[in-house]
């Protein structure tokens, strides 16, 4: 469903500009930036996935993402790479998601199908165990800020604050994001229990 | 508090992003309202859910290589220096590495390099973060896994000369996952593993001839974070990628514990 095809070229030249840039060839500084941040590959990776949901864009969000960290590494002041990371992450996401004619505002908050809410969920109702492409299905449904939000917690394992700080948003902001994810997700989860169900 | 607060107070309790005094009011709503407390319960199953299944994703190593290729290699195309004259410990290490993955090899590649400079504190936190690397691969984390502190001490016994501290500090949001052996500094050392959020925290404990405490020192490494403090006899190290906020509160908690211990 997505792009693929058009935007990887330019992506290409992007690489090459990255490695001609003048500032990313001294070795040590070079050294401490694949030490530090390439460990965190498959968390970015596992982010951009989430965000971008494809492959392709996924992995030419990646590489753009550590060109722009190398290039931009002298400004990492943090003893935590992975949000810094991250925040860069989703820059490129965004912009990857204007360039290909996407608005790009954040959804309303309140802009979440009827579906996804479950003001009666029944209290007695048990969440089995699920396999994890599953899980993964549901969690990719979700809409942008939500999926965000739950992802950076729950998966990248972040803290309410680094959160905030890459979201651009208040901490209160990203508890009720979180608490709005997790009830479309348990939503989700029931309704995907009730079909497995019907189906014995 | 109201269902209303207490409905979205409930995932900060869930995360541990509550302060004691709040965390006590959300439970005591909890207790006397059926419906937040199924709430509670029901995101508690989905939260184990999610952090039982493999829900990340693994970079290809085609775009593994074609970043790697981006960073400008380290000491332009010199030979690296035969690994002749390194402990046998250090040369454990490196295989260990050799069997992993390509990132490993790439870490490998940056320990031979720290190397060269090994005077011993820096060896003992290079070795910190290589037996914490190690330890995050599939099967290698624990060698008797267990969250009760009376099971994982024990095993220590006859394996290490001392007997390291085990404390319990799941109610402060920091789960005992087990201990197993690793070395550092070519040394045995004991490692207590607990688990924060989905971060994993390495607490490594091994005997020092320095009887006096030691005052904590932060340092990082590699991106990871490492509090250092000697107390008793014992030397601790804590290293993970958790904030450098929360593994000083991490190495107060368990030095408080110790000393209270005895």
């Amino acid at each position: 469903m997505m792009l693929a095809g058009r935007r990887r070229p330019a992506a290409a030249r992007d690489v090459q500009c990255g490695t001609m840039a003048g500032e990313t060839d001294d070795p040590e500084r070079a050294r401490r930036f694949r030490d530090a941040a390439l460990p965190h590959l498959d968390e970015v990776y596992t982010l951009a996935r989430y965000l971008l949901r494809n492959t392709a864009d996924a992995e030419d969000a990646v590489q753009e993402c550590y060109l722009r960290a190398l290039k931009h590494f002298d400004t990492f002041r943090g003893t935590a790479i992975r949000p810094w990371l991250f925040a860069i992450l989703r820059n490129v996401c965004k912009t990857a998601f204007m360039r290909r004619g996407f608005s790009g505002e954040e959804p309303a908050e309140d802009a979440v199908p009827v579906w996804c809410e479950t003001p009666e969920t029944p209290e007695a109702q048990v969440l089995r165990s699920r396999d994890a492409q599953s899980i993964r299905d549901m969690v990719s449904a979700l809409p942008d800020a939500f999926r965000e939000a739950i992802v950076l917690r729950e998966i990248n394992g972040l803290s309410y604050r680094e959160i905030a700080e890459i979201v651009g948003a208040p901490v209160g902001t990203v508890m009720s994001r979180l608490a709005r994810a997790r009830s479309m997700l348990r939503a989700a989860w029931l309704a995907a229990e009730e079909g497995h169900d019907d189906l014995r | 508090m109201t269902c209303d607060e207490a409905t979205v107070l409930l995932h900060a309790l869930l995360d541990g992003e509550l302060d004691a005094g709040h965390a006590r009011e959300v439970e005591a709503h909890v207790a006397t309202c059926p419906r937040c407390a199924a709430d509670l319960r029901q995101f508690r199953q989905m939260r184990q859910a999610m952090s039982g299944a493999a829900l990340g994703f693994a970079a290809s190593p085609a775009l593994r290589s074609r970043i790697d290729a981006a960073i400008p290699a380290p000491a332009v195309s010199t030979p690296r220096p035969a690994p002749v004259a390194t402990a046998p410990s250090r040369r454990l290490l490196l295989k260990g590495f050799a069997l992993g993955t390509a990132l490993s090899a790439a870490a490998a590649a940056g320990v031979v390099v720290l190397m060269q400079r090994a005077d011993q504190e820096q060896q003992i936190l290079d070795d910190a973060v290589s037996a914490h690397l190690r330890s995050l691969q599939a099967g290698h984390l624990t060698d008797v896994p267990s969250s009760d502190q009376h099971t994982v001490k024990p095993w220590f016994n006859g394996r290490l000369a001392v007997a390291p501290p085990v404390v319990d500090l799941a109610a402060q949001g920091f789960t005992l996952l087990g201990g197993r052996l690793d070395y550092i500094d070519g040394k045995p050392v004991a490692a207590i593993v607990y688990r924060r959020r989905a971060h994993i925290i390495n607490l490594f404990v091994a005997q020092t001839a320095d009887l006096e405490r030691g005052a904590a020192r932060h340092a990082t490494a590699q991106g990871f974070n490492i509090r250092r403090w000697t107390e008793q006899g014992l030397r601790f190290i804590a290293i993970s990628d958790i904030s450098a906020d929360e593994l000083q509160e991490f190495g107060a908690k368990i030095e408080v514990a110790v000393r209270a211990g005895g």
